[in-house]
């Protein structure tokens, strides 16, 4: 179903409509795989505590990873999702730090939000008005970006302690952190979003084959910018989550490298990078796989270090296997 | 020619306003050291402009860099000479690596060498066991980054070596032509018989050598091989590229101009520091990525417009 070669030309692509439900079979067996390896060789794999820790690791990449997704299927690329993050982290303890109680707080969780989504619709304009193409346009803001997040804090750290902002990341509905509901809750609607509405229609066709979708009427103009508006504002989401696990931001650190844990989940969880194809929940297997491979190989004492290059073949065979199957 | 102009015009603005403003600008000092400092960038981003000429991207340099540095500074011991040697053949290997995984796998290279940069990173941590692994003092090998060879940075000789034998090569060499039409039409050189898998696994070869002798230089120029160096390098490379007036789509492209987008994202940053030194304003160096995101801004927009009105061919918007 993937077509991953370089040469693909436009005549080559398979038809935009697929069965959704058998593409993203492999991950899903690959994950399932994994867990049973666990279950089986790694003590303590099955618990409660297990399964928060593993979660909440890969919820900002999950997070960032949906709009991510939406991006890709649009034939895109955002490289300054982590420079988004760390503009929402920088900003939101300002406006709790500053301002008492419940509007602050309010305020900590919508303006930032709102500047990240402006970081969007500045790519967004980038790349459908100026046609440029997507790395570089994203590029502009991935080294400006966090350059802007450390001038507006100087670069100091912001240490916070704030329960009611934090519950976000730290708060628990029966036994399970929140943070990790709010992502299942993305997941399912993006997921909808994509299978159901129009919208995700339009998505599809504009990332299949962009002309012949505007030439069909389809404003696909439109559809990048939401996709990259929606990309930027998740990725603010997720910086505010990343800054309440934390109790603290640093515009240094912030969402540094999370474009690469981003693409890979993508890539891992069967979206083909050349558009046309948004597997909502193919991109939370993705990233469950890069985590679960990880805390396989710590559990049993492999360093961190060695886990990079098995992510890095793990990404490759990925990708691999989804362009044979084609 | 007319769209190299916006970058160009760039360039003379700034040495014109350091020339004027700065009384050391023009000094031996700071030419050299300049030149010292910016030559691991200009060697990556000559690796970058084949690689995206051909239509590929390399995400991997900045990691190989590391990877190079770590292994250089490990083989310094044997000798200045083996320092260098063993930091290029490391750098050169991942860039095979990439070579031949694009072609043989047919995966995207965007893909690939960010995988790479993954695999690259993880092994300078496993071979710096986490760790700057510092470089022999008694062997020569430092000299590599920060001696002289009659007067000039060393650094400097090698990447100005690099950059006329891969002018040279671009403009009249088999392989340059061959990476040329590869990035013009993929199918076009396939059909027309050239042996394009062969081109392109010397192109990313070529980036990897010359990602590798940048490492070998890091290692040399600050006493050590740094694991976590090189991150965001490939960025940086890609932009003096884009800054060069070359598109991502491939087929075209200038080593002289990506020579003059080095220098311009290497002058923010040295105007920076001589404006910081007069005491008027004090920016602090976080604004230096502020500053060169709206370079590449303008230029990018600049680009749009000059080649918007001839691009009436495709249809959309």
């Amino acid at each position: 179903m993937i077509d991953d070669t370089q040469r693909a030309a436009p005549i080559a692509q398979a038809p935009v409509k697929k069965k959704r439900g058998v593409a993203i079979q492999r991950e899903v067996a690959v994950l399932l795989a994994m867990i049973v390896f666990n279950l089986i060789f790694t003590q303590h794999f099955l618990s409660l505590q297990t399964f928060n820790v593993n979660l909440t690791q890969v919820v900002t990449i999950v997070i960032v990873g949906i709009g991510m997704t939406l991006v890709v299927a649009t034939g895109g690329i955002d490289l300054s999702v982590g420079a988004s993050m760390a503009i929402a982290g920088a900003l939101a303890p300002m406006l709790f730090m500053n301002i008492d109680g419940p509007p602050g707080v309010l305020l900590a969780f919508t303006l930032p939000v709102i500047a990240a989504a402006a970081c969007g619709v500045f790519n967004g304009f980038l790349v459908t008005r100026l046609n440029v193409q997507p790395i570089v346009a994203t590029l502009v803001l991935f080294i400006a970006g966090r350059g802007i997040a450390q001038v507006v804090t100087d670069g100091s750290l912001q240490a916070f302690n704030n329960p009611a902002f934090q519950w976000i990341a730290l708060g628990k509905v029966a036994g399970v952190p929140f943070q990790i509901l709010l992502m299942l809750a993305l997941v399912a609607s993006f997921t909808w979003i994509v299978r159901k509405t129009l919208f995700g229609k339009y998505l599809l066709v504009t990332g299949g084959n962009e002309d012949a979708a505007y030439l069909s009427g389809i404003p696909t103009a439109r559809v990048k910018m939401i996709a990259y508006t929606a990309c930027a504002a998740l990725a603010g989401l997720a910086g505010l989550i990343s800054i309440s696990v934390n109790s603290s931001s640093d515009a240094n650190v912030v969402g540094l490298g999370v474009e690469l844990d981003a693409i890979a989940a993508v890539a891992v969880g069967g979206t083909a990078l050349t558009g046309g194809k948004a597997y909502i929940t193919g991109t939370l297997i993705g990233a469950l796989i890069i985590q679960l491979l990880r805390y396989t190989l710590l559990a049993h004492g492999i360093p961190d270090a060695a886990a990079l290059v098995l992510k890095a073949a793990i990404i490759i065979a990925a990708v691999y296997v989804q362009r044979k199957r084609g | 020619m007319k769209k190299n102009l916006p970058i160009l015009i760039a360039l003379v603005a700034l040495l014109v306003l350091g020339v004027m403003r700065y009384e050391h600008f023009l000094s031996a000092y700071n030419v050299t050291s300049f030149w010292r400092y910016n030559s691991m960038f200009l060697l990556i981003s000559i690796g970058m402009a084949f690689v995206i000429i051909t239509g590929g991207i390399d995400l991997s340099v900045g990691a190989v860099a590391a990877l190079a540095s770590v292994v250089s500074a490990l083989a310094s011991p044997h000798g200045a000479w083996a320092g260098v040697i063993a930091g290029s053949l490391a750098g050169l290997a991942v860039g095979v690596l990439n070579g031949l995984v694009i072609t043989h796998m047919r995966i995207l290279p965007f893909i690939v060498t960010l995988a790479t940069s993954l695999g690259a990173h993880g092994l300078a941590l496993l071979l710096g066991h986490n760790d700057a692994v510092a470089i022999s003092s008694d062997m020569n090998f430092a000299a590599f980054g920060q001696g002289d060879f009659l007067g000039l940075p060393i650094p400097g000789i090698v990447c100005a070596a690099a950059a006329v034998i891969g002018w040279i090569a671009l403009r009249s060499s088999r392989f340059g032509r061959h990476a040329l039409a590869i990035g013009g039409s993929e199918e076009a050189s396939r059909l027309m018989g050239l042996n394009v898998d062969r081109t392109l696994v010397l192109v990313y070869a070529v980036s990897g050598l010359l990602a590798g002798i940048a490492g070998a230089i890091l290692a040399a120029q600050f006493g050590a091989g740094q694991p976590n160096e090189g991150v965001g390098w490939e960025l940086f490379a890609i932009s003096a590229v884009v800054l060069g007036g070359t598109r991502l789509t491939g087929g075209e492209g200038s080593i002289a101009m990506t020579i003059a987008g080095v220098a311009l994202l290497g002058l923010v940053f040295n105007l920076l520091n001589f404006e910081n030194g007069l005491g008027y304003i004090s920016l602090s160096a976080y604004w230096q990525s502020v500053i060169r995101g709206l370079f590449l801004l303008l230029v990018i927009v600049l680009q749009a417009r000059v080649l918007g009105g001839k691009k009436a061919v495709k249809v959309a918007h």
